[in-house]
């Protein structure tokens, strides 16, 4: 195995680790990446100690198949595990020919740590597997502290075992709220209702007739069911067309006001009703990362018809990317949970390691990865963010939390004639600018501008210049100026682990 | 002039101060742009507004007349009506100073000449004792071995400051076009009597090509080329800090650098910080075309040069790059007047990394120039009409030194 291809595979969730996987598995070497000190992603970080006590069926059918996955990948002798490693920047060869980036890491420590060290990767093909985060939209009130995003509380609840509230609302869109709400409840809290905004009429068109046709194959039927079931014996209502569009409080969080949506996220007149609270979380469906495919110069798919704005990362049945050599797979393709990631994981990691694609194991993979996809658009036009949401903001709104940024502002940047080109009103009404990068608030604010605006402002990109985006971050991690300074070495085999 | 129809071929910052300064004058004026305004190299650079950087010469000149004029436009900018003072504030105008740092001996050496060589040309160049300048800047290096005060170093918010300029064109009554390309001129009699752009013909009788790095491909779509390239340069971003850097703060390295390629990546630091507590450097200068990629090294190139000034930012993080081009012209003077082989063409640009600041100056000079009024400075070393601009660029190497930063 002298030439066995390198694959390097970013972000080990249930995407990159199965990918790694795979690869192996085709006799590829692999160099797997995540900035995180275990594997697991957003999906295992938080399963063991919290799961292990109420669930014990779950974790005998879930955790023990991630284990096994994670301790043969890891202790493969083709393979070079590197926790603690975050890519900050990917540096595409030349515009022509265009190949696998060179990839740019950090190694050694979490972000805030100091003295990481700078090293680089090139490798034959390169599988992104970064992951989405929770998306929130902006109403009144939504920076009060004791607003939690849904994916935040569950992270304190699961992980930390924290009570976030004793009288708590869900809001959002998604079968990513039951499983919020019942973490919620396990770690202590008191939920009083669950909140998705999408109504039944919607739903029923979006799942379409014969939704258990699909649910088996991703495995979320009996998952939803327990939740579901789990709510009942805590006696949540779990309310439809229904959401969370104003908080108030003095200093926190002590009452939302909550009111019934039309199919487009308006307000219906007169269905305003306060509830006291102690805590409220929101989720408006995930935001995929796609700083590193665009770094990596992949063309992103168009929004899904009636499904949440954003788009995701093109792939081809072998979950190719348009730039040669690099692969996408997991949710920064389109959001199906983890089964679904898993699926693509392994397409993509066979396919990178240049692997038979007549192996009869690919058909079954590719089979449940086609069942992963049909799930991921079914769950977008289930539950679509309807586009009159911006109907709760107020002038005062702030939309940009790292800034202050109010809608206010913004309206007011978006119709000055001379102003209003995207990248100009980023700069003057700062919306974006901060800490974050517009993690947070990008997409809104190119959703809000898109809408004030009318038609697209800027005309065609600039020769050299990308399009101002929302997810365009070339420093794709911080980087402190000192690590920058330093000289980067070539990632050197020996040198890492082998756990 | 009224009656005269202008149409200005670029709404950067340079067309902006342009088609005010026409607008004004009482032109029919109209500005054209292919993408959005201020959008270009303007929203992608930095805004320092310098003499410090600048050696006594033609450059030096503008940059005073621009430095003078900049506070006044800006207010009556915001004197006009409520918007524009909204849109003046937003220029974010803030004449904090500069000061430059020497490291080395040679460097004191030549910092301290070329301090004396400014301040014969009217410039105010203080020394400052080691002490002066510890109080001036904390944090600075205590490896310095000269420093000089400059207090009418400035800043502004560059996009702010072309959107502000603009607006104020357009309440005057000039005419703003996006998306419009300027695809070719259309000539009658040897004269540019209009251009073809991708949404129809416009006629005029005064044409301003101030497209920036895209001014020599314009010029060549027009049939009059003239020789500006594109000169990449990347600035780094930090995260929020607490006041750190109190006034434009950059290494003397670059007085009396001579001859280094111009190909050759070449990297200064100018540390400011902004309105909203990020630290900016910048930055790099490479010729590569319009190649949009930010190069890691390059980035760490800039890094290093900043933490020699300021070794306590080590810790602090970057959370964004960005790059640009800036217009270039292998003698570094900027283009400014009209050309003698296409009578209606004029061309307003290739400021290199200083455009921001020279902008208003240059506006107010084209202006008297389109008018055949008296100038407010010797306007020759700009013209067209030279081997930079129009011959042989490999001839034309830099005359004068002390032209190697921008504003950065
Ligand atoms: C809070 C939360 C709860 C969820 N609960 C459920 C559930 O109950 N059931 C279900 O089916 N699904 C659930 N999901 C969805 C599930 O987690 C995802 O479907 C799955 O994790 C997606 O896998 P992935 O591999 O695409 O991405 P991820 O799991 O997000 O993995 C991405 C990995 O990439 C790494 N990474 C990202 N950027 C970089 C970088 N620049 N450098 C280095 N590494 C990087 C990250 O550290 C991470 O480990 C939940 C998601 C969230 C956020
Ligand atoms: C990294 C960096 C840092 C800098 N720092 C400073 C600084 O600190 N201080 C300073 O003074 N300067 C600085 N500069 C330089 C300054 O940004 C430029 O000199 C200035 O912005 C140039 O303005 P412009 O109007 O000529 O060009 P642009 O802003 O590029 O405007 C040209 C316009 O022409 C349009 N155009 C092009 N072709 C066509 C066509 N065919 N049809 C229609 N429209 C067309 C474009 O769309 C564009 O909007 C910096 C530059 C960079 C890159």
């Amino acid at each position: 195995m002298s030439a066995a291809r390198h694959v390097a595979v970013i972000g080990a969730g249930p995407a990159g680790l199965s990918a790694a996987h795979a690869a192996l598995a085709a006799g590829a070497r692999v160099t797997l990446v995540d900035s995180a000190e275990q594997p697991g992603g957003q999906y295992h970080r938080m399963l063991p100690a919290a799961y292990a006590a109420e669930h014990p069926e779950r974790l005998h059918h879930d955790w023990p198949a991630f284990e096994r996955r994670r301790r043969r990948v890891l202790a493969h002798p083709r393979c070079t595990w590197m926790p603690d490693s975050a890519v900050w920047m990917l540096e595409p060869p030349a515009p022509e020919p265009a190949g696998p980036p060179r990839v740019h890491l950090l190694c050694g420590g979490p972000a805030d740590g100091s003295g990481r060290a700078r090293r680089t990767l090139d490798a034959d093909a390169v599988v992104l597997a970064v992951g989405a985060h929770d998306r929130v939209l902006p109403f009144p009130g939504w920076d009060l502290p004791g607003v939690f995003t849904a994916g935040a509380a569950q992270a304190l609840a699961k992980g930390e075992r924290v009570v976030v509230g004793d009288r708590v609302v869900v809001a959002g869109t998604g079968p990513f709220l039951l499983p919020v709400a019942a973490s919620l409840l396990e770690a202590g809290s008191r939920v009083l209702e669950v909140l998705e905004a999408a109504g039944p009429a919607t739903l029923a068109r979006g799942w379409g007739r014969r939704p258990w046709e699909l649910v088996p194959h991703t495995g979320k039927a009996g998952e939803l069911a327990g939740y579901v079931a789990l709510l009942a014996r805590h006696r949540v209502r779990y309310r439809l067309g229904r959401t969370v569009v104003e908080a108030r409080g003095e200093g926190r969080v002590e009452e939302v006001v909550t009111a019934r949506l039309r199919p487009d996220w308006s307000v219906v007149p007169g269905s305003a009703r306060t509830v006291p609270v102690d805590a409220v979380c929101v989720g408006h469906g995930f935001s995929p990362q796609l700083e590193l495919p665009l770094a990596a110069g992949c063309v992103l798919r168009g929004e899904v018809a009636g499904g949440p704005p954003g788009a995701f990362v093109r792939v081809d049945d072998d979950q190719r990317t348009s730039v040669p050599g690099v692969f996408a797979a997991g949710e920064i393709t389109g959001i199906a949970g983890a089964p679904a990631a898993r699926a693509e994981g392994a397409v993509a990691g066979w396919a990178a390691a240049g692997g038979d694609p007549a192996a009869r194991p690919l058909r079954a993979l590719r089979r449940s990865r086609d069942a992963g996809r049909a799930f991921a658009e079914r769950l977008a036009r289930a539950h679509p963010v309807g586009a009159a949401w911006s109907g709760w903001l107020r002038a005062e709104t702030v939309v940009c939390r790292c800034e202050g940024t109010d809608y206010g502002a913004l309206c007011a940047a978006v119709t000055d004639r001379a102003g209003s080109a995207a990248r100009v009103t980023k700069l003057t009404t700062r919306a974006g600018l901060g800490p974050c990068q517009g993690r947070v608030c990008g997409p809104t604010v190119a959703e809000l501008t898109a809408r004030l605006a009318g038609a697209p402002p800027d005309g065609e990109p600039h020769e050299g210049l990308p399009p101002a985006g929302p997810h365009r971050r070339p420093v794709a991690q911080p980087i402190r100026l000192g690590e920058l300074a330093a000289p980067s070495a070539p990632t050197d085999e020996r040198e890492s682990s082998h756990e | 002039m009224n009656g005269t129809r202008a149409v200005v071929l670029g709404a950067g910052i340079l067309g902006a101060a342009c088609a005010r300064e026409l607008a004004l004058a009482g032109l029919e004026v109209t500005v054209l742009d292919r993408g959005g305004a201020a959008a270009a190299t303007t929203a992608h650079g930095e805004g320092n507004i310098l003499l410090s950087d600048k050696g006594p010469g033609a450059e030096l000149e503008l940059a005073r007349l621009s430095r003078r004029l900049w506070p006044e436009v800006l207010a009556r900018v915001a004197d006009r009506s409520a918007a524009g003072a909204r849109a003046a504030r937003a220029a974010e105008w803030d004449a904090k100073g500069g000061i430059v740092v020497a490291t080395t001996r040679p460097g004191a050496e030549a910092l301290t000449a070329f301090a004396a060589a400014q301040r014969g040309a009217g410039v105010r160049a203080d020394a400052l004792t080691g002490r002066e300048l510890l109080s001036a800047e904390p944090f600075v290096t205590p490896d310095h071995t000269a420093a000089f005060h400059y207090p009418e170093d400035a800043q502004v918010q560059p996009a702010g400051a072309a959107a502000a300029l603009l607006a104020d064109a357009l309440a005057a009554g000039a005419t703003l076009r996006t998306g419009w390309e300027v695809l070719s001129g259309i000539v009658r009699r040897g004269r540019l009597a209009g251009v073809r752009t991708v949404r129809g013909e416009v006629m005029a009788d005064v044409f301003v090509n101030a497209a920036g790095p895209w001014a020599g491909t314009l010029s060549a779509r027009l049939g009059a080329p003239i020789g500006v390239s594109p000169r990449r340069g990347d600035v780094l971003v930090t995260t929020p800090l607490p006041p750190t850097v109190f006034h434009k703060v950059y290494d003397a390295d670059y007085v009396g650098a001579v001859g280094s390629s111009e190909e050759e990546l070449q990297t200064s630091a100018v540390v400011e910080s902004t309105r909203a507590g990020s630290v900016l450097i910048g930055s790099s200068r490479r010729r590569a075309g319009f190649d949009d990629r930010l190069r890691p090294e390059a980035l760490s190139a800039v890094a290093a040069k900043a933490l020699r000034l300021f070794p306590s930012l080590a810790g602090v993080p970057v959370m964004r790059a960005y790059g640009g081009f800036r217009p270039y012209v292998p003698d570094h003077l900027p283009v400014i007047g009209a050309d003698p082989r296409l009578p209606g063409l004029w061309h307003a640009g290739g400021h290199e990394g200083a455009g921001i600041g020279l902008s208003v100056g240059t506006g107010r000079l084209l202006r008297e120039l389109v008018l055949g009024e008296p100038t407010a400075l010797d306007a020759t070393p700009f013209r067209v009409d030279r081997p930079a601009v129009l011959g042989d660029p490999e001839e034309s190497r830099p005359a004068t030194t002390g032209r190697q930063k921008e504003g950065a």
